[in-house]
């Protein structure tokens, strides 16, 4: 078959990629060979658009055991625990078939996990939606949170915290990006890199169906009108056979016979080969008559390329395979050799005793092209708000205004699709700043949060990249975790365009100032690019999951308030920064101007500070302040417990509205023990912390003197509605 | 006191039952699906989960399982029997349970903690409750929708059979309490014989107060009285 310019563009590549191919081989590829090409160079295998700008993260410290690079990273929690966590994108198929994009998305996304030897522990998410009134986002949330629950739900993981988000920028393309935490002993953790001549290569778990072919090339493409016609590229999830997979592996785990093992994931059969064979820097030659088929003659073109889920690779150690064997026979797994590593770097491909494609190794991975692609800085927006400039609002009417909308409303119509309990672990479930999950039979737990601002992404991205790590960050500590490590889902849109590469360059620029300053290195993610309709691309999305450790687990901390007459400490400072809040989002529809400022030597000098208070006792709750500002930070310890807040107005004289809706970053509330105020005060003032004694707790109503007064009831009603309504 | 848990593939609440039994000292065996005997045991229990993964409809498939046979000649000789929610539906398909569970009303899956209402508590597996004690407890399902038909719901009240139902925090039992539409609000009920039990909500989930509260330990240690 000739291999004409239609059909590479149809493999999306271009005709240089193509010219390049030729140069490597020194020949021209046949289709079998491009395809396997097409699947090995696009964006989403090779990181062709993002390499050079990944490489600048900081990626190490004492806490991680593996970084980047690996199915996932791998950080120590003390004694001989670690704890293996990554995050994924499955956007595209989820616009496409939502319910099977995001099962199979939870799929891939555990698979990374357990296939390095950890249980996986729980699960995250993050989704964004297009705007409540376009005409798909009704049922592609109904389809994505159903399918997140029920791959999770049947596996037998609890998916413990996540966020959900509207804005009219995703109407075309959402994003699903689901992260799982596993937990595995320190010296017994699978690497993906192969090593030593004729060993065994192993296929195990569903067999290779032509579901997913190209998937991955799908990812690397935006999207037109056409897109629904994609179906057939969606991977079916079967969240049974995962459970498994997942017995099975962590069986033959327990024994000393896997020498490298990887899953198949994006571009199947052909990545995990390609991938474990180049890391050892070897050969891989495979059989594919012996590849077990669901579907009657598929060419080796289908088998290399299709994306069949639950699906893993293993290289065994010599004369393991008959024991290695039984226990895939006891779950009803298919187990076959069906090739061996060999000293020529080459991926060899025969079928029928003759061979059909044969690579070199290194023309897929380290030869793969890099791209510096161009880009521009944002400049920043001089734009500022004058309140006096726009229509006078009530205190009261902007909160309503704010705990009433999508954004904001209480999620538990999601989360009570999720089973947040099973595994008995979880110590607290979503709807804190972060959840708390127990490491098993173990007095020591792990607290987890995934965060996203697109907004402030938007509007000056070094800032956003910076803000999103720093709330994080927040997030663990108001529970009392020591935060750890990250993993980072970068959703950008087409990175041919100079203003979208400039977006990713400097939000990473961002995410790698405040990860160097907090000590929070980043040790896996993913790049999903591409994100967009017709030219229209989405607002920049990094999405921060992180990971921290509470070394001895007492009563977990939340941000209920717990008590009337004690007092509420505001810790940090308020400047009242309006701009990008969404205050003047949900009240005026105006999202101009610059996103707060982060400042973070504040920003680890508070948490920091707030972590010793917290290890003495002296807390009793506490909640990050984010979007909304300080009264919706208030409202939500109040709808939480019932127990409601008399607040103080300002003494420096400041408008009420910036006060209490401004978004100044680094800061937290919390509620302590009027005994207790003295020592709280002396700690903040050895650390040199600024704080307000704003005000403290009271039966039943919310209030702020002579400005509001609203009970808790009537909040928690106003926040609960929306979700029941849509 | 010996117990067995059965795993099918597809059980996900097995370790979290076998570590509740070894917390109040059972003797536990765990017991895979393909085994032709079992264990002595005073007590089997069938966890939740999603056995075989619940293809072709919940319970079916493990219903018509090897072992399951083992468990029904357990169950006619007086063996103690609990099934918990994947498990309740499991008894219903094997027979030993009548009636069967269809999908919540809302046609969603459910997972919160909500309230039981112990209405008897002169059974093997609720001794240990005080009559009409409200128990806060965690259900997960997308089939806990109770039903049968109205012979069989006349003997159940006679018989005094229904051991859990649905209520609210005060003990009220009414259809804002019903959290999945089950007919008369009902949680768990025992068979004619009073061995067998079958519930939707967990009480393996509540027998610690830093992950939940103990509000499940009577359920076992009424098993050990």
């Amino acid at each position: 078959m000739k291999i004409t310019d239609k059909i590479i563009e149809k493999h999306g590549l271009k005709i240089e990629e193509f010219e390049n191919i030729k140069k490597l081989l020194k020949r021209e590829p046949n289709l079998l060979e491009l395809g396997i090409f097409s699947a090995m160079w696009n964006e989403h295998c090779s990181y062709k658009s993002s390499k050079i700008h990944l490489k600048k993260l900081p990626i190490k410290g004492k806490q991680v055991i593996q970084g980047p690079g690996e199915n996932a990273g791998v950080i120590d929690v003390g004694d001989d625990d670690a704890i293996i966590f990554k995050i994924e994108s499955h956007n595209h198929p989820s616009y496409i078939e939502p319910y099977q994009g995001a099962a199979t998305g939870v799929g891939g996304i555990l698979r990374d996990v357990f296939t390095m030897g950890a249980r996986p522990i729980a699960l995250l998410n993050s989704i964004h939606f297009g705007s409540p009134k376009h005409s798909k986002t009704k049922s592609l949330l109904n389809g994505v949170v159903s399918g997140i629950g029920g791959y999770g739900n049947c596996i037998g993981i609890p998916t413990v915290a996540g966020e959900t988000k509207f804005n009219e920028t995703y109407n075309e393309n959402i994003l699903v990006n689901a992260m799982a935490v596993g937990h595995a002993k320190k010296d017994k953790i699978f690497y993906s890199k192969a090593k030593g001549l004729n060993k065994s290569v192993v296929y195990v778990g569903s067999k290779t169906g032509r579901d997913g072919i190209h998937g991955a090339s799908m990812a690397s493409a935006e999207f037109d009108e056409n897109s629904d016609e994609k179906k057939p590229t969606v991977q079916v999830g079967d969240p049974f056979t995962e459970k498994l997979l997942m017995e099975a592996c962590l069986e033959l785990m327990k024994d000393n016979s896997i020498i490298s093992i990887q899953d198949m994931g994006a571009a199947g059969l052909t990545s995990s080969s390609v991938e474990m064979a180049s890391k050892g820097n070897l050969g891989i030659e495979i059989e594919l008559d012996k590849v077990p088929c669901r579907e009657e003659n598929m060419t080796p073109y289908e088998m290399m390329l299709s994306e069949s889920q639950e699906r893993m690779l293993i290289i065994l150690e010599d004369g393991k395979e008959q024991e290695a064997k039984k226990i895939f026979d006891k779950w009803d797994l298919d187990f076959v050799v069906i090739g061996k590593t060999t000293k020529t770097n080459n991926l060899t491909l025969k079928y029928n005793n003759k061979i059909e494609g044969e690579i070199p190794i290194d023309a897929l991975s380290s030869k793969a092209p890099i791209y510096n692609r161009k880009w521009i800085k944002k400049k920043p927006s001089k734009k500022q708000i004058n309140l006096k400039d726009l229509k006078k609002i009530k205190i009261e009417d902007a909160l309503i205004k704010i705990l009433s909308s999508p954004n904001h409303s209480n999620k538990s119509w999601i989360t009570n699709q999720y089973d947040q309990s099973v595994m008995c672990d979880t110590v607290q479930k979503s709807g804190s700043d972060a959840a708390i999950i127990r490491i098993h039979n173990k007095d020591k737990a792990i607290a987890v949060s995934v965060d996203s601002s697109a907004n402030y992404c938007k509007s000056h991205p070094i800032t956003g990249g910076k803000q999103i790590v720093s709330e994080n960050w927040r997030n663990l500590v108001t529970v009392g975790a020591k935060p750890l490590a990250i993993t980072n889902c970068l959703n950008f849109g087409n990175p041919e365009n100079e203003e979208i590469m400039g977006e990713f360059a400097e939000c990473l620029e961002g995410i790698k100032e405040a990860c160097e300053y907090l000590d929070y290195p980043v040790v896996s993610g993913n790049v999903s690019f591409y994100n967009g309709t017709n030219n229209k691309n989405i607002h920049p999305t990094p999405v921060i999951g992180g990971v921290g450790l509470i070394k001895k687990l007492n009563k977990p901390l939340d941000h209920k308030f717990k008590n009337e007459n004690n007092i509420l400490l505001l810790i940090g400072k308020t400047f009242g920064h309006l701009e990008q809040s969404c205050f003047l989002k949900e009240n005026f529809s105006i999202d101009e101007g610059m996103p707060p400022e982060i400042n973070l030597l504040n920003e680890k000098n508070n948490g920091e500070t707030l972590l010793k208070l917290i290890d003495k006792n002296l807390i009793l709750s506490s909640h990050d302040i984010s979007s909304g500002g300080l009264i919706t930070a208030l409202s939500e310890m109040s709808i939480s417990s019932g127990c409601g807040a008399k607040i103080q107005k300002p003494k420096k004289l400041m408008n009420l509205l910036k006060y209490f809706f401004g978004e100044d970053q680094a800061r937290y509330v919390v509620e302590i023990n009027a005994n207790n105020l003295s020592k709280v005060e002396n700690i903040l003032k050895d650390n040199d912390i600024y704080y307000d004694n704003i005000g403290y707790t009271q039966e039943e109503y919310l209030e702020i003197e002579g400005e509001l007064k609203i009970s808790t009831k009537d909040l928690f009603k106003i926040n609960n509605e929306w979700y029941n309504s849509y | 006191m010996r117990s067995s848990v059965i795993v099918f593939p597809g059980s996900n609440c097995d370790r979290d039952i076998a570590m509740a039994l070894e917390k109040l000292q059972f003797k536990n065996q765990m017991v895979w699906h393909k085994e032709t005997k079992l264990p002595k045991s005073d007590l089997i229990v069938i966890p939740g989960g999603f056995s075989y993964g619940d293809y072709l409809r919940s319970g079916a498939i493990a219903g018509k399982s090897l072992i399951i046979n083992e468990v029904i000649k357990s169950a006619n000789s007086g063996c103690l029997i609990l099934g918990i929610c994947n498990g309740f539906q499991i008894l219903t398909e094997t027979g030993l349970l009548k009636g069967t569970l269809l999908r919540n009303k809302n046609l969603k899956f459910i997972n919160k903690d909500i309230y039981i209402n112990v209405m008897n508590n002169k059974t093997n597996f609720s001794n240990k409750y005080k009559k009409n004690q409200v128990l806060k407890i965690n259900i997960a399902h997308n089939e806990g929708n109770y039903f049968t038909d109205s012979k069989h719901l006349d003997e159940l009240k006679k018989e005094n059979l229904i051991v859990f139902k649905y209520c609210d925090e005060k003990g009220n039992i009414n259809e804002n309490s019903n959290p999945n539409g089950s007919l008369e609000n009902i949680a768990g009920i025992l068979n004619k014989k009073k061995n067998i039990l079958g519930m939707m909500p967990h009480p393996e989930r509540m027998v610690e107060e830093i992950i939940s509260n103990k509000d499940g330990v009577n359920l076992f240690s009424s098993l050990l009285n």
